[in-house]
């Protein structure tokens, strides 16, 4: 009796779950296979003629091969953003969690208003063409790290409070100085905090569009996230390379999340309700 | 998603690393300060001098080059014309209808998958893996799931003799739309929160009350509601913060149509900023900074005041 009223709750979600989670992604695959004028009436149907793969080409070469270049910009501005950001954030949060100072006070402060204020948009563009970095993905890839900093720092931090002083102790006793204590010593033990830190920060960075939106303008080195934006309305006659286009960014946090699914919930969930 | 590690919002508990070391006279500290120099030029350059210098610049008629001091003008704007008064409207409705359904869903999905029921994998990953997609991509998806004649929605209500609102189309249910999708992109995090929180409570609680012969529905009331509370105090905080400075999805699904009527400040901000209104948008973000900080501190410090146990 107890197993049957259990399973039925199962059942239930499952009946739940198709039709929410499932059909709009069933909708999105279903669609990029369509050709133009099997699309056009949004219908969720078996394509008449299955086109993915000239829908693909036909994403690839619209606009003079935009969506490539997109693509190639929003891998490396993923991958340097996310490489400067476990670099600087893991030196910051060890020393701000191994030192204590007058300025923690301070530094903490600024760690979490950096989660709570929005970003002023305009004057950080004009600091960026000061700086001779408008428009320019370098100029974006330290705007990703300078938002992405305080949630990086945070969970840094967390983690380091686990591992113990005498670690550290151990280590300065055998000789290691300030660069040695921390990449060889400290920087090994971070490993799994490191791999949720890659992993959720290179899907927001890849999924960003707002700050490439503001601060990386133009076609000629627009990001995966705004060639989807632009294509939407230019594309309002194409449904079927319009959803290519979202088939084919999906693919990246997919592949993150078959792989690294683990990492993902604990990096988000972590520490959240041990009070 | 939301950028925010959950660590951030919940008490902190003293570690053997927390504690101060012994004070080595005339031997210099391992942790150096100049481990901050560069994060600390990136984060004050890019980050806190806009900030400190958008206090400023919300005050002028702008124009890149020169700005023009003009006192509170601008702010003066924002609650006077419509448009503008009825982002700020929205954007409160937004992120109070976010949050809310995000607690509520979040919460009921978070018990149903910590309880013993089939496929829970399955329904776990299904259910978190919106959270991960691009925004953009769908914000499109549900536009055209939406779509009032031929989108999938409401042909499939049409099935059961139900007429589907216009969603998008109708300004009465062009905001609530955007935040259902919204809330069905969010959810995943807030149930994962909750899982988190659930699975931490003491079994011993379950077994005891179960000896007192309290039904699931006692166990709710009396056990994972009280004792999941710093789960609702992250949840709630997060999607309030998310909810308030929200702009991508609602870009992308209406341009803060139609009309003005899904407009948020953060949408308002972009449009003065197109419109070449550097003073205006700026001011815009004032306002949205001082929204989210009169907000969501002192509901921090309120929700985190009282202790459960």
């Amino acid at each position: 009796m107890r197993t049957l009223k259990k399973s039925w709750v199962g059942i239930v979600a499952i009946l739940v779950s198709i039709p929410v989670f499932l059909v709009p992604f069933a909708f999105i695959i279903l669609t990029a296979m369509k050709g133009k004028l099997d699309a056009a009436d949004l219908g969720f149907t078996w394509p008449k003629k299955i086109e993915l793969w000239d829908n693909i080409v036909g994403v690839v070469q619209a606009r003079d091969g935009q969506a490539l270049v997109a693509f190639i910009n929003s891998t490396v501005l993923t991958v340097a953003s996310v490489t400067l950001l476990v670099i600087l954030a893991s030196m910051v949060a060890f020393v701000l969690q191994r030192r204590p100072s007058r300025w923690n006070g301070l530094i903490n402060f600024l760690v979490l208003s950096g989660l709570i204020i929005p970003p002023a948009v305009v004057p950080t563009i004009t600091v960026l063409q000061g700086l001779q970095l408008f428009g320019t993905l370098p100029g974006l890839i330290l705007i990703e790290v300078a938002f992405g900093m305080s949630f990086c720092v945070l969970l840094f931090r967390a983690f380091l409070a686990t591992i113990p002083r005498e670690v550290d102790e151990a280590a300065i006793i055998d000789g290691a100085g300030t660069l040695r204590l921390f990449f060889q010593v400290i920087f090994p033990l971070l490993r799994s905090v490191v791999i949720t830190v890659i992993v959720v920060q290179s899907v927001v960075i890849f999924n960003d569009f707002t700050n490439p939106l503001y601060f990386l303008p133009g076609d000629a080195n627009a990001t995966v996230q705004l060639t989807l934006f632009n294509f939407q309305s230019e594309f309002n006659t194409s449904w079927n390379l319009l959803f290519t286009d979202i088939l084919l960014i999906t693919i990246p946090p997919l592949v993150m999340f078959l792989f690294f699914n683990r990492q993902i919930v604990a990096g988000l969930a972590s520490g959240s309700v041990k009070g | 998603m939301a950028t925010i590690p959950a660590t951030a919002l919940a008490p902190k508990r003293a570690t053997s690393a927390d504690r101060p070391p012994k004070k080595r006279k005339g031997i210099k500290s391992p942790y150096s300060m100049w481990f901050y120099l560069i994060p600390a030029i990136i984060y004050v350059v890019l980050f806190i001098a806009p900030t400190f210098a958008s206090f400023f610049y919300s005050l002028t008629r702008w124009n890149l080059f020169t700005a023009q001091f003009i006192g509170f003008g601008n702010f003066v704007e924002f609650f006077q014309e419509q448009n503008l008064t009825q982002g700020l409207i929205n954007t409160g409705i937004y992120a109070v209808v976010t949050s809310g359904l995000k607690v509520v869903l979040g919460m009921l999905i978070g018990v149903v998958l910590t309880s013993q029921i089939i496929a829970r994998g399955y329904l776990r990953s299904v259910v978190f893996f919106p959270v991960l997609v691009s925004t953009i991509g769908v914000g499109i998806t549900f536009a055209v799931l939406m779509n009032p004649t031929s989108g999938l929605i409401n042909k499939s209500l049409a099935l059961v003799g139900i007429q589907g609102p216009a969603w998008l189309t109708d300004p009465a249910w062009a905001l609530l739309s955007v935040a259902f999708v919204d809330v069905w992109k969010g959810v995943g995090l807030a149930t994962v929160i909750y899982i988190a929180g659930i699975v931490s409570i003491p079994v011993e609680y379950f077994e005891a009350a179960k000896m007192d012969g309290a039904g699931p529905f006692k166990n709710f009331t009396q056990i994972i509601l009280p004792l999941a509370r710093p789960a609702t105090v992250t949840v709630i905080i997060l999607s309030l913060i998310g909810g308030l400075r929200s702009f991508d999805l609602i870009w992308a699904m209406t341009r803060g149509g139609p009309g003005f009527t899904s407009d948020v400040i953060a949408s308002v901000i972009y449009k003065q900023y197109q419109a070449g209104f550097y003073g205006l948008s700026t001011a815009g973000n004032v306002i949205l900074f001082l929204l989210v900080t009169v907000i969501v501190m002192p509901l921090s410090w309120f929700l985190n005041r009282k202790e459960v146990y």
